[in-house]
């Protein structure tokens, strides 16, 4: 559904992606995972056009994207936070968006499951940040996108709204969607994802069904499979910082 | 099209609840009808309200623009991955806070000189008022939203806009004066006439002093465009210089809005 070939992205000095290709399958969720840093959020937005790569090409559906943004009509995003002009009211957001979108059938599911109706008429500044990210989550969903990013969509959400959004990804992915998700949850990835792609150092270390990973470190879960990718990597770096078991942490338990 | 006209309305909805944007509007009706209260009359309300203009219209633009644009980086993000062309979209932006911005200007200045009757005799200076008012709100908001564009750091791009404010404002003036001293004796009209046309602020000024009978008040580069252009030529000349500073830094804030990564 997506393919990045070759993909480099350099801000000055620093690498931010270096020769990353990376196929993403059809009506699969793909987690972007990766330590801070490691460039997920640069190839999130190099596919929705938002930062040009130095070198290399992003196809969707086999065709190149192009300059007009017309192929951002199959997409939807749902960025870290929800940031929108403060003096709007939650109603003239949508509807904004619906204007730019023009006549596509819109899916009111989660405005519905957020209730974000009872609040059509309050000003962004009166929201707060969990109220912000809802309606960043309906808007990405609205439009019934055959691709869905989402970077870190479940950040400052409370565990019900959590809970829907999660359930919204199964159905969405269902119903053949595409799913590109960030997040530093593995808990929540390894109940949504079918395939993962690990960054680390602005390169692409794995890609490949989550099931593939787990046999080749020999992880259970997906927690320790990534944290031993990255032992991996830091291990080989001269100047890698100190080890932590991170699979043997003691659980807090309850007196 | 119509993306540039969805834009632009919901960027004045959004700047038609901004508290800044009331009080830079009331500031404007207080200052102007303050002066027609302390008995100003036409002429010398233009010429008094012509200070407050020059200093604190680009000062305000500048500033405000380049806060704006900062502020809304994350929503136009959010635009810009809808089906929309950057360039459609960078206009509505610019639009939708330079009008507002414009309307908070002419209406709180225009109001209190509506209200005394101002107009009259002067009605052509208060136009060139209204008129160079608006014309440093376009021009600052394109210089700020392309300082705001260049500079990622937003400390670094306020302080920016807030040191273009001074070189057009204030450090200007002390060069036209250290350039004219030192070079006295030399042909320097030429060059000072090209001085001019590089200050939005100067422009404005000439502007609205050649509609008023105050010649004294011209200064160095008044007085030498006037000389050279003469009066209606000198407006005009102005007026078309004050444009290109309006079309110049949008070009350059847009060229930058369509090859920046966000």
């Amino acid at each position: 559904m997506i393919a990045l070939r070759g993909i480099d992205k350099r801000y000055g000095t620093q690498i931010a992606l270096h020769d990353v290709s990376l196929e993403v399958r059809p009506g699969a969720v793909t987690a972007l995972v990766g330590p801070n840093g490691s460039g997920k959020t640069t190839l999130i937005k190099t596919i929705l056009g938002l930062t040009r790569p130095d070198a290399g090409t992003v196809a969707l559906a086999g065709v190149p994207i192009d300059r007009e943004g017309e192929y951002r009509r199959h997409l939807g995003y749902m960025p870290q936070a929800g940031h929108f002009p403060e003096h709007l009211a939650v109603g003239e957001v949508i509807q904004l968006v619906d204007a730019l979108r023009r006549g596509i059938a819109v899916d009111d599911d989660l405005l519905h499951a957020y209730d974000l109706g009872a609040i059509w008429e309050k000003k962004v500044s009166a929201l707060s940040g969990g109220t912000r990210q809802k309606l960043s989550a309906a808007i990405a969903f609205r439009y019934a996108p055959q691709v869905l990013i989402l970077d870190e969509p479940t950040a400052g959400l409370d565990p019900l709204a959590c809970g829907i959004l999660k359930d919204k990804i199964r159905r969405v992915r269902q119903a053949g969607c595409t799913v590109v998700i960030t997040s530093h949850i593995m808990s929540e990835l390894e109940e949504l994802a079918d395939d993962i792609a690990f960054l680390c150092d602005a390169q692409l270390q794995f890609s490949g069904p989550v099931v593939a990973l787990l046999e080749r470190t020999k992880q259970p879960r997906l927690e320790g499979a990534v944290a031993a990718l990255l032992r991996a990597r830091s291990g080989s770096r001269p100047d890698a910082p100190p080890r932590y078991d991170v699979e043997n942490i003691p659980t807090l338990e309850r007196p | 099209m119509t993306t540039t006209r969805l834009v632009v309305v919901a960027g004045i909805r959004d700047m038609a609840g901004n508290r800044w944007l009331a009080a830079y509007f009331a500031a404007f009706v207080v200052v102007a009808q303050s002066l027609f209260w302390f008995g100003g009359t036409g002429p010398q309300v233009v010429l008094s309200l012509l200070n407050v203009v020059l200093m604190v219209v680009p000062l305000v633009s500048l500033v405000f623009g380049a806060m704006h644009v900062y502020a809304s980086r994350e929503f136009v993000e959010l635009l810009l991955a809808q089906p929309v062309r950057r360039r459609d979209l960078f206009t509505g932006l610019y639009l939708g806070l330079a009008l507002p911005l414009t309307a908070a200007f002419v209406l709180g200045a225009g109001i209190p000189v509506l209200m005394n009757r101002g107009f009259g005799a002067n009605g052509i200076a208060v136009l060139a008022l209204l008129v160079a008012g608006a014309g440093l709100t376009f021009s600052c908001v394109a210089i700020a939203t392309w300082i705001a564009l260049r500079t990622d750091d937003r400390l670094k791009g306020i302080g920016m806009a807030l040191a273009a404010w001074l070189a057009t404002s204030l450090l200007y003036d002390g060069a036209v004066l250290a350039f004219a001293s030192a070079f006295g004796d030399w042909p320097i009209e030429k060059p000072m006439l090209a001085m001019m046309v590089t200050n939005p602020v100067d422009l404005a000024r000439v502007l609205v002093l050649a509609q008023v009978d105050a010649s004294a008040l011209m200064g160095y580069t008044g007085a030498l465009f006037e000389r050279t252009f003469g009066s209606a030529l000198g407006s005009l000349v102005a007026l078309g210089a004050l444009a290109l500073w309006c079309v110049g830094p949008w070009f350059l804030a847009a060229r930058r809005f369509d090859a920046r990564d966000f």
